[in-house]
């Protein structure tokens, strides 16, 4: 076969791998994912996360503006130090509260926040004071059986 | 009787061992001799109309259906616990993180491995391989370095492909078969699919499944006996051994990149 012909259909080749590439980097992943260099980290703690895993979504009126960057148990306070790395675009001001939510009934937890009045805006390694733990099942049908188990008793 | 049993055994471990050395020995060889194949690009790109660009067609076409299989049955059980809208991260996840670099490995492995043993295999047989060392030129620099380079820069290319066109087919028909919503399939898959964690250890999984294929279809071809016999029985060796490296490749690699998240 023709050197020419040969070279143009290899490069038609290659240039089809790089658009499916691309394809798969812009359309079916999310490149737009917040990046170190434009984000701020502030740390919220909680008494019980449930569910939550690193890299879930942090939402605030139901937009994402931030991932989970890092959970840690703390062995001084035994609660869970959470990491949430926020988008430079959006400030928060300092009395924000976090809380642990699920989408759906089944879906996946995310971190919704709630901004509050405050003037000041926080900042980087600052801290969310006001906290909502994640709502565990078990516990809330525990508290239901309980709450039956007291009326049923004759006083 | 038992006595020459054993000796079997021994002999057959011997052999093995050889010709694992062998084939290491090989593979470092071809790394040492592959300025060539970059010096003469055009050998290489030669190659890789032969192993990668006549590859397209099945690769391709193997894709589509994979991903519109996988949008019909992934429906079919998600659709049980009403969340379809998750089709879409189903099929991208499979797909990128498993299906396309194996399958592709799988379709490269019958479709251009075992070409490369067949070829190398008669160039042996026929003795073209002891001509060029007559004419002081390097077989393993002219004849096998390029088809290694070739096919390690083909196969993420085609594993690319493969996922791509899967994620179309199954886009195909989640969407406009089923009737999916269109808004959340694409936007939960990029909810779900990250970047580096999912589509680069794709790649970093095909490169990996290029270099064990080409290597072994090529080692097989070199140490193939130069016979009708010798050559056919290559082939099937370069089949069969590529294809459970690919699997037990991916099964090590999978372990390596996806244990600790999710």
């Amino acid at each position: 076969m023709n050197r020419t012909v040969l070279d143009l259909w290899v490069g038609l080749f290659v240039i089809a791998g790089i658009v499916s590439l691309l394809f798969l980097a812009l359309k079916v992943g999310s490149m737009n994912t917040v990046k170190t260099a434009d984000s701020y980290e502030i740390i919220a703690r909680f008494d019980n996360i449930g569910g939550l895993k690193p890299r879930a979504p942090v939402k605030s009126a139901g937009v994402v503006v931030g991932r989970v960057a890092d959970i840690r148990f703390d062995n001084e306070t035994y609660e869970a130090a959470v990491t949430l790395r926020i988008d430079k675009r959006y400030a928060f001001p300092m009395d924000t509260s976090a809380a642990i939510m699920t989408s759906g009934l089944l879906g996946e937890q995310y971190i919704g926040l709630e901004a509050g009045g405050d003037e000041q805006k926080l900042k980087d390694k600052d801290r969310i004071t006001l906290t909502q733990s994640a709502v565990v099942l078990e516990n809330l049908i525990g508290q239901f059986i309980y709450g039956k188990a007291q009326e049923g008793t004759p006083q | 009787m038992l006595r020459r049993s054993i000796e079997g055994l021994g002999q057959r471990t011997i052999e093995g061992v050889w010709r694992i050395g062998f084939a290491a020995r090989f593979f470092g060889v071809m790394l040492l001799h592959s300025g060539t194949a970059f010096q003469r690009f055009g050998l290489t790109i030669r190659e890789m109309y032969f192993s990668g660009v006549l590859s397209l067609i099945i690769i391709l076409v193997s894709g589509l259906f994979v991903g519109m299989v996988l949008g019909l049955q992934g429906y079919e059980t998600l659709q049980r616990y009403g969340s379809e809208s998750a089709l879409g991260t189903l099929v991208a996840l499979s797909l990128v993180r498993e299906l396309g670099p194996v399958l592709a490995g799988l379709l490269f492995a019958s479709r251009a491995g075992s070409a490369i043993t067949a070829e190398i295999g008669l160039m042996k047989a026929t003795e073209q391989l002891s001509a060029m060392e007559m004419m002081a030129v390097d077989p393993i620099a002219r004849v096998v370095a390029p088809r290694f380079w070739a096919g390690v820069i083909s196969m993420p290319v085609l594993a690319a492909l493969f996922s791509a066109m899967g994620i179309f087919g199954g886009y195909l028909v989640g969407v406009h078969l089923i009737g999916v919503d269109e808004g959340s399939f694409w936007s939960q898959m990029q909810g779900a699919v990250d970047f580096e964690q999912d589509i680069l250890n794709g790649v970093i999984k095909s490169v990996v499944f290029g270099i064990a294929i080409t290597t072994i279809a090529l080692f097989e071809g070199y140490d193939a006996p130069p016979t009708a016999e010798g050559v056919s029985g290559a082939t099937t060796r370069t089949v069969v051994t590529s294809s459970l490296a690919v699997l037990a490749l991916d099964f090590a690699l999978t372990a390596f990149m996806f244990r600790g998240i999710n």
